[in-house]
């Protein structure tokens, strides 16, 4: 069983368990599917500043702070009892276009040549780290949700708007990927 | 209520934050500090499923925007179907909270945010790998510097909120 576990886990099987955590937050709490919320009530807590969109009662919202701990905790407890042993399988071609760019340690599921915090201090690590936080972070609010949010929240309650959320998340991650990333990961 | 002095000049655009909708049904309960525990147990589910899934790796990511892989979109997909299922037969069956209030989801109005801010979203999506879910699950899983990238889409969500009247809706 454990060593079943251990394996990464196909898509048919964590996509329906994905698409049960709306239900559950319903019914067990009356709550909706949500994680870039947390980061608004983040603001509102720490630093609300008088900005009238932090200025709400975030304590009423503090279940979506629990939950997004419990993310860290079961993440931590993956990494800890159910690692998967082997390298990540990735796809040869973006192996290929990897290694041109110098990134050949491809073993967990981050590039750690990339990823890491001496990387911080170059214009590269900046850009991956800094730059991409903040247009996630920019991004989900002014979209009024992220991939939880609208696209597995959304859509499973059949609302217009998460699909043209959805679909320009995905244009926006083709682009990017497709046409500028490449440029960035040669410098 | 600080809350009731500082005037809004521009509507709710966002519908995540259930204590600003005005909806019929009831506000859900106030939660005692039990009632935080299962919240920390959903979450705890989330993450495990995001980090076996491997949907919080960068080249899964990386792979999906390349169409080279089926495995973002069937994670998506079946998640999606499975969602819209659920909500089917709550619906359906008028099936109430443990606590026996009705579910009643927000309707979301169409504003120009969703696609602007989801293009910005896109972009960050693919340089990092990861969406705010993913975020925390990758400090979880012991990659610390991304508390960096966290600290940045904080930095980033502050920032809308600052110049939000300024940006088209």
């Amino acid at each position: 069983m454990i060593e079943f576990l251990k394996q990464p886990w196909a898509w048919y099987v964590a996509g329906p368990l994905i698409g049960l955590m709306v239900p559950a937050l319903l019914i067990f709490g009356n709550r909706t599917l949500g994680v870039s919320s947390s980061l608004r009530h983040m603001c509102a807590a720490c630093l609300p500043a008088k900005i009238p969109f932090f200025n709400y009662e975030w304590k009423k919202e503090a279940w979506n702070l629990v939950f997004v701990a419990g993310i860290i905790l079961g993440a931590f407890i993956v990494a800890s009892f159910l690692n998967n042993p082997n390298p990540v399988d990735i796809n040869p071609k973006l192996v290929t276009e990897l290694n041109q760019y110098g990134i050949t340690n491809q073993y967990s599921l981050l590039p750690e040549q990339l990823f890491n915090w001496q990387q911080l201090l170059t214009l590269k690590g900046f850009f991956f780290m800094v730059f991409g936080g903040f247009l996630v972070g920019f991004g989900t609010r002014y979209a009024g949700g992220c991939t939880s949010g609208h696209t597995i929240m959304g859509l499973s309650n059949l609302q217009l708007p998460s699909l043209i959320a959805t679909m320009s998340f995905m244009a926006g991650g083709f682009i990017m990927a497709n046409l500028i990333l490449p440029h960035i990961l040669k410098l | 209520m600080q809350t009731k002095l500082i005037k809004q000049t521009l509507a709710n655009t966002d519908f995540e934050v259930r204590s600003l909708d005005n909806l019929e049904a009831a506000q859900p309960k106030k939660e005692s500090i039990f009632s935080y525990l299962k919240y920390l147990l959903m979450g705890l589910f989330f993450g495990v499923i995001l980090v076996k899934s491997e949907v919080i790796s960068w080249y899964r990511i990386q792979e999906m925007f390349r169409l080279q892989s089926f495995h973002m979109f069937g994670v998506i997909g079946s998640a999606v179907v499975t969602g819209i299922m659920s909500i089917w037969l709550i619906k359906k069956f008028k099936i109430k909270t443990i606590s026996g209030q009705q579910i009643e989801l927000p309707a979301k109005e169409f504003q120009k945010g969703q696609i602007y801010g989801g293009l910005i979203f896109g972009f960050g999506w693919a340089i990092t790998g990861a969406c705010p879910g993913p975020l925390f699950a990758q400090i979880g899983s012991g990659f610390g510097v991304i508390i960096v990238t966290l600290l940045s889409a904080v930095a980033g969500t502050w920032m809308y909120g600052l110049i939000r009247e300024k940006l088209p809706h």
